[in-house]
């Protein structure tokens, strides 16, 4: 069979699969809707927890940006697994004891304010919805690549399948879903993974092959440092940032992790303290698989690529160099006519342009493996998106539906009526991620890397003083994180989309050297020195949020 | 009740430290001199930034729960 057919039969099957356990699993109750009853295995929450975590970005894109920043590529490695430390030891279980819905109804219980709660409804919605636009234009993007559909066309396939399971099985669905989504795609990133480890390197496991020896002795990576400096590339064990940025970014990331509404609801849909903490654990098992397994196939993949192109006549390249040229992924320019191709750090000398997402889709074909291994990881690649894509629209239902609505227009409607409104958000949440996937708006894939900055200046301070500082009061919260996301707003807009000025300030004009997608870590250090400079100089909280706070910290009710 | 709160900070402050110095320090901070070390294929400080310190998160939220589990039993404050 050819690669489109095995692709048809693959993305068919999975998607069968989704809307047959979407069917399976309606939700009947707010409970239901919002944390799939809180009856969740905490294994199987944390597959479903890795599945909403890892995004299109994760599957299709990081392994190919890892194999263009060599060691830089840490950051994001170290960056979206060390969050889940922060999320397992200081949010998760607290979080589970205080047994809410959402992000924001912590903050506005915890603040007795529903000042607090509307900043924290904001912040959700403006981190969810930057979010689930690019995942949405993943899903469209990987259709027109492999199914050969106009990318628009694709978007709207994913709209109507993310519409079918999230607005009629609400988080419940959206678990059980998450499940499967995450078997599928592990096992689409894994299964390339494990053949070219065994190609290059003749082990099995990609984790070792990545520290192992090529066929003539030399250590893979020692190769890959000669070839890269050949080409006047830096080594690709050694960086090109400055290290205050790379400490800056991976904190932010690791921060923004801990921070994301999205993730931190999963740990309401498992029934108690003890699943919590074990579920985050499980998570990072399961996230671990593939970000351990990423950085070997960057550096696999860049090791072929040089291979297969560098100094090569034209008339003699693979066939998956045409193939791809087409879409134009890759570009060639025969800069000094020579029909041959000279792949060159030098901007001028340079011939070859290669997308980042190249990597992770046609690595199969460069390492020539079978036509069903292609099809893999189409079918991988959009249930990486789509599970996103769920867990971030419900967040935006629940927001509207249960905090703004619920909490604040009219508390006294009823839970059908509610479930109803609930559906109706999750349905329009789909058709806004929907436009942005059809017309993405310039600023979109910017703001997605910088999403993890806003959710580091604001929630995750708000939330871990919340739990850790008895003495903290809703002034010294709400204008911490007032602070902390406006801040982290200006430099956003500043520096990355230029609006004040007339072109894009330079990267010599930053602060401290510290690039937006870093300076997250500043606007959460300063969100909590506001919050404590604050709260130590209004009135101290009730008693009963004191108490509240107290009863938070201990697993179980004592006398 | 104050006791078994100073505990888990304690945990906390000792688990965060490890968190800290696998990643930041090993994996950034020190990469340089830890590149001067080898580990079979790997220079010692790329290693950690790409590989070793994700293994170290793993098990660090794997020990808390333990030592978590563990303290809730002391102090009866343990749900069922």
């Amino acid at each position: 069979m050819d690669v489109q057919s095995w692709t048809f039969l693959l993305v068919g099957l999975s998607f069968s699969l989704y809307i047959g356990i979407a069917i399976w699993t309606r939700a009947s109750s707010t409970s239901d809707f919002y944390v799939a009853g809180g009856e969740v295995n905490p294994i199987l929450n944390g597959m479903a927890t890795a599945a909403d975590w890892m995004s299109a970005a994760s599957f299709l894109s990081m392994a190919g940006l890892i194999s263009f920043m060599g060691y830089d590529g840490g950051i994001y490695l170290m960056g979206w697994t060390g969050g889940y430390v922060l999320l397992a030891l200081l949010l998760a279980p607290y979080l589970r004891k205080f047994g809410k819905f959402t992000v924001p109804d912590f903050i506005g219980d915890r603040y007795y304010s529903n000042v607090a709660r509307t900043v924290g409804i904001i912040c959700a919605l403006l981190i969810s919805l930057t979010y689930v636009a690019g995942q949405m234009r993943g899903v469209g993007i990987v259709f027109a690549r492999f199914l050969e559909v106009p990318i628009d066309t694709g978007v709207y396939i994913g709209m109507g399948l993310v519409f079918f399971y999230a607005v009629l099985g609400g988080m419940k669905g959206i678990t059980y879903t998450q499940i499967a989504q995450y078997c599928v795609l592990i096992f689409a990133f894994m299964v390339p993974a494990i053949f070219i480890s065994i190609q290059l390197t003749g082990n099995p496991i990609p984790q070792l092959g990545f520290g192992g020896q090529l066929s003539d002795g030399t250590f893979l990576l020692d190769k890959l440092d000669g070839l890269n400096q050949e080409l006047g590339f830096h080594e690709y064990t050694s960086g090109s940032k400055g290290m205050m940025d790379v400490f800056a970014i991976t904190f932010a990331l690791m921060a923004g992790t801990a921070g994301l509404p999205h993730v931190i609801v999963r740990f309401f849909t498992v029934p108690k303290v003890k699943d919590a903490r074990i579920s985050a654990g499980w998570a990072l098992i399961f996230i671990a698989i593939l970000y351990t397994t990423a950085p070997a196939i960057s550096a696999f993949a860049r090791t072929n690529l040089i291979r297969a192109t560098s100094n090569i006549s034209y008339t003699h390249v693979p066939e998956w160099f045409t193939n791809w040229e087409k879409t134009g992924l890759i570009k060639f320019e025969d800069k000094n006519s020579d029909g041959v191709i000279q792949y060159l750090a030098h901007p001028d000398l340079n011939e070859l342009t290669i997308d980042n997402d190249i990597i992770v889709l046609a690595n199969p074909e460069m390492a020539q493996l079978p036509n069903w291994v292609i099809a893999l990881v189409a079918a991988g690649g959009l249930a990486a998106a789509l599970s996103t894509a769920a867990g971030l629209l419900l967040v935006i239902s629940t927001s509207i539906a249960h905090d703004l609505i619920k909490k604040q227009l009219n508390s006294k409607i009823s839970e059908k009526k509610e479930l109803f409104l609930a559906r109706f958000a999750a349905g329009a949440a789909v058709l806004v991620a929907g436009y942005f996937g059809v017309n993405p708006p310039g600023f979109v894939a910017a703001t997605v890397a910088l999403a993890f900055g806003l959710a580091a200046s604001s929630f995750f301070p708000a939330i871990v003083l919340g739990i850790f500082d008895k003495r903290m009061n809703k002034q010294g919260a709400i204008a911490g994180m007032v602070t902390g996301i406006s801040l982290m707003l200006f430099y956003m807009i500043y520096f990355k989309l230029g609006w004040f000025t007339q072109t894009i300030p330079p990267s010599t004009d930053w602060w401290w050297d510290i690039s937006p997608e870093g300076f997250g870590t500043v606007g959460m250090l300063v969100n909590i020195v506001v919050a404590l400079v604050v709260s130590r100089w209004t009135t101290p909280p009730p008693v009963h949020i004191q108490q509240l706070t107290e009863s938070i910290r201990y697993p179980r009710r004592t006398a | 009740m104050k006791k078994y709160w100073s505990y888990n900070l304690k945990y906390l402050l000792i688990l965060l430290s490890i968190w800290f110095s696998v990643s930041f320090g090993a994996g950034i901070l020190w990469v340089e001199e830890l590149n001067k070390i080898r580990l079979g294929g790997f220079k010692l400080g790329f290693w950690f930034a790409q590989q070793g310190s994700i293994y170290v998160f793993v098990v660090l939220i794997f020990i808390y729960v333990w030592l978590m589990n563990r303290l809730d039993k002391k102090f009866n404050v343990d749900e069922n």
